[in-house]
């Protein structure tokens, strides 16, 4: 199989620019970005297989020595291409803050209980269809300086390598309904709203497990498409 | 398998300011590495080299949440994917890194120097390294590649062709003097006048 990357795809993703969340100003090119074709360098990308990924790497509610506090929820679904076909292997990392809108890390001053059983950190691999799961706790909203009364929607973080350097993703998952999504200016980044609502995750009555956990589904698209497409498509 | 074709890819996020824990804990947090700053296997064969630096906002102040990624060729100029139909690398060099930059804006790769890989039209390109940038207040990380000074090769390479004369050096790693291994320094500044050339791919 070979794949190519149209540039035209990155039209999803926002302007680096977004004054509205300040921390771009200083942090984006001013001089434009220089067109160039893809080489070996930029069509090949990393492989890392099962020896990255531990047994218990996906599932974020066993890694303390007694269960996390909040909301156990499942989320799960495939890693794709632009044409829909399953992206198999690929490593998917997360990281998150716990229930209460706090992340493990040093910067995070936020008045809200750490969990001594959470970190909020997971890897998985996608198997051969890539589909991929994982188990963890529904992360709270938190509060952040960008502006006044500034709260994070609860969002998942999410970095998936694909089949090259130029699929490398990093992007955040957000649950469905969310009432503070039209206050946030990195949601609102994704200016395009079929594109901003393919972060969203969709709740999936189907998988939920009856007494157990709610489960969100959530497809992550990659950059890559068949180099000779099928003629009647 | 999702039953409609996607209508288009995933829109890129910001990895924000607490990504350490979750991609480079290094001993910092509870979590094991996946990736670490240190190329180098034991049987890795080429010139062993340090790619060191800092990373600086458009006010010239450094940026101590900020990510770099590297992905590169071994010695012969061969990835690590099965992409790659060339000979298997004799190595077991796997040809990426990561690392989350320090206090001070700081980060410093162990690889070894990357051998010559070809462009589209099978010309050689000069020894490289590509390079991908996340921080905080970047909603899309920006790729760019680090080349070698005192490459000849640097000269006639189809990609540092394109790139406007006097921006050039943003892109090529200065050898630092002293003996032992080779180390270069390579800057990378996010915007400005001194910006680093960033690559639209
Ligand atoms: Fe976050």
């Amino acid at each position: 199989m070979t794949l190519v990357y149209p540039v035209q795809s990155l039209a999803a993703h926002p302007p680096r620019l977004s004054p509205a969340y300040k921390s771009t100003v200083k942090r984006s090119p001013s001089k434009p970005l220089i067109p160039m074709r893809h080489t070996l360098s930029e069509l090949t990308g990393p492989v890392y297989g099962h020896e990255t990924v531990r047994a218990n790497d996906h599932d974020l509610t066993v890694h303390g020595k007694g269960e996390p506090i909040g909301e156990r929820i499942i989320v799960h679904g495939h890693v794709l291409d632009e044409d829909g076909r399953g992206v198999p292997n690929a490593l998917v990392e997360l990281w998150q803050a716990n229930s209460c809108g706090r992340y493990v890390h040093v910067v995070d001053q936020h008045p809200a209980p750490l969990d001594p059983n959470f970190t909020g950190a997971g890897r998985a691999q996608s198997d051969a269809q890539g589909y991929y799961r994982f188990v963890t706790i529904k992360p709270g909203a938190y509060p952040w300086g960008n502006h006044h009364n500034a709260w994070r929607p609860a969002h998942i973080h999410f970095s998936v390598f694909g089949h090259s350097f130029v699929s490398r993703l990093v992007t955040q998952m957000y649950f469905p309904g969310d009432p503070l999504f039209p206050f946030d200016p990195i949601f609102n980044s994704v200016t395009d709203k079929k594109a901003r609502n393919r972060m969203i995750s969709s709740f999936d009555l189907e998988n939920t497990k009856p007494d157990w956990a709610l489960c969100y589904r959530f497809n992550i698209v990659l950059r890559g498409r068949n180099a000779t497409p099928m003629e009647n498509r | 398998m999702p039953e409609n074709k996607p209508d288009g890819i995933t829109p890129s996020q910001t990895v924000g300011p607490y990504f350490a824990y979750g991609l480079t804990p290094n001993g910092k947090y509870d979590w094991n590495d996946a990736f670490n700053n240190n190329l180098v296997t034991s049987d890795t064969s080429g010139e062993r080299i340090r790619v060191e630096g800092t990373v600086f906002d458009g006010d010239g102040v450094p940026v101590p949440d900020c990510m770099l990624e590297i992905w590169q060729a071994d010695t012969q100029g061969r990835f690590s994917d099965p992409q790659d139909k060339r000979a298997l690398p004799n190595t077991s060099l796997k040809g990426f890194g990561r690392i989350g930059t320090d206090a001070k804006g700081g980060y410093a790769f162990d690889t070894i120097k990357p051998g010559v890989v070809p462009d589209p039209d099978g010309k050689p390109q000069a020894p490289h390294i590509v390079l991908a940038v996340f921080a905080r207040g970047m909603l899309l990380h920006n790729y760019s590649r680090i080349y070698f000074d005192g490459e000849a090769a640097n000269a006639s390479d189809p990609v540092l062709a394109l790139v406007p004369a006097e921006r050039r050096s943003t892109l090529i790693a200065t050898r630092q003097p002293g003996g032992g291994n080779a180390v270069y320094r390579f800057d990378v500044h996010l915007q400005g006048d001194n910006e680093t050339v960033f690559f639209d791919v």
